[in-house]
């Protein structure tokens, strides 16, 4: 896993997520808790943002772990809708499980779960579709 | 959220730019808010940590979602000048183009507001506003005090 934390882009640097790893096609990051993402600064929950990127971001991964991904190839968030269940306890971990659970020629689909200690008691769900193949380099 | 009572004390409830300067992940990612009359206008200013993808290179989608969410929330707080914070109860978001390494604005419409739901619309553009690099729509909570 180290290789794919190494690939991490600046803003998931800025955020502080973590991989895990990968077990039955699901991927696993974690956010530990942070100062710097809190959205009510009264009560120390973080901010929904946070959220949806972190979601974004391993649900785009989890298209990069999916043994259908071509190396080399990029692609691009077509769209994201995001649930958001209950506010994540400050001073915790956020996970999130990812799985692209269908890969056709062009479009990935995602769906995710954010969660602290159990998987069974979300903070939020998202389902994302994401478009493949597309060109991964500076545009002119 | 204290803020939004000592705001109101000061008679500043409108004053959103003092609002976003409160919340620790709004100044990380560097929000600003420009009030001209009744129009709100939200400033992402870019910088280097809000790169997703550095090849092309593109800002990360995750920061597209929350200025999208952040610029409803605010719109709302505007129109509403409700007592609590806004609970964001989904957003559904399309991505229209990728996002360039410059400055991205935000405007949103509050398409209804209930007595408890309010359903928000928000765009976000860079260099034409035609040109909308993102979309969204959410549902919010609204929490009477």
């Amino acid at each position: 896993m180290n290789e794919l934390e190494a690939e991490f882009s600046p803003h998931g640097i800025a955020l502080g997520i973590q991989m895990v790893g990968e077990r039955d096609g699901k991927l696993y990051i974690k956010v530990p808790y942070a100062d710097h993402l809190v959205g009510d600064p009264d009560t120390g929950v973080i901010h929904g943002g946070v959220i949806t990127a972190v979601l974004d971001n391993a649900s785009g991964w989890s298209v990069r772990v999916s043994e259908h991904w071509t190396e080399g190839t990029s692609m691009a968030t077509l769209d994201l809708r995001i649930d958001y269940m209950r506010p994540a306890r400050p001073n915790e971990d956020l996970m999130v499980m990812a799985e692209c659970y269908k890969m056709t020629k062009n479009i990935a689909f995602v769906r995710a779960i954010a969660y602290q200690e159990d998987i069974d008691d979300p903070v939020a769900s998202s389902v994302a579709t994401f478009m493949t193949g597309t060109p991964n380099e500076k545009r002119s | 959220m204290k803020i939004l009572q000592q705001l109101r004390e000061e008679g500043r409830a409108q004053d959103m730019q003092a609002l976003v300067e409160h919340i620790p992940y709004a100044r990380f990612l560097g929000i600003q808010v420009e009030v001209k009359g009744n129009e709100v206008t939200t400033i992402l200013p870019f910088q280097e940590s809000l790169i997703g993808n550095v090849n092309l290179p593109a800002l990360h989608g995750g920061v597209i979602g929350a200025f999208l969410e952040m610029t409803s929330v605010i719109q709302l707080l505007f129109d509403t000048s409700c007592e609590r914070f806004p609970k964001t109860v989904d957003i559904s978001i399309d991505y229209l183009r990728s996002g360039k390494p410059v400055e991205t604005y935000g405007r949103a419409i509050v398409t209804r507001q209930g007595r408890r739901i309010a359903n928000v619309r928000a765009e976000i553009w860079q260099e034409e506003k035609s040109r909308p690099i993102s979309a969204s729509h959410g549902h919010f909570l609204l929490t009477p005090a």
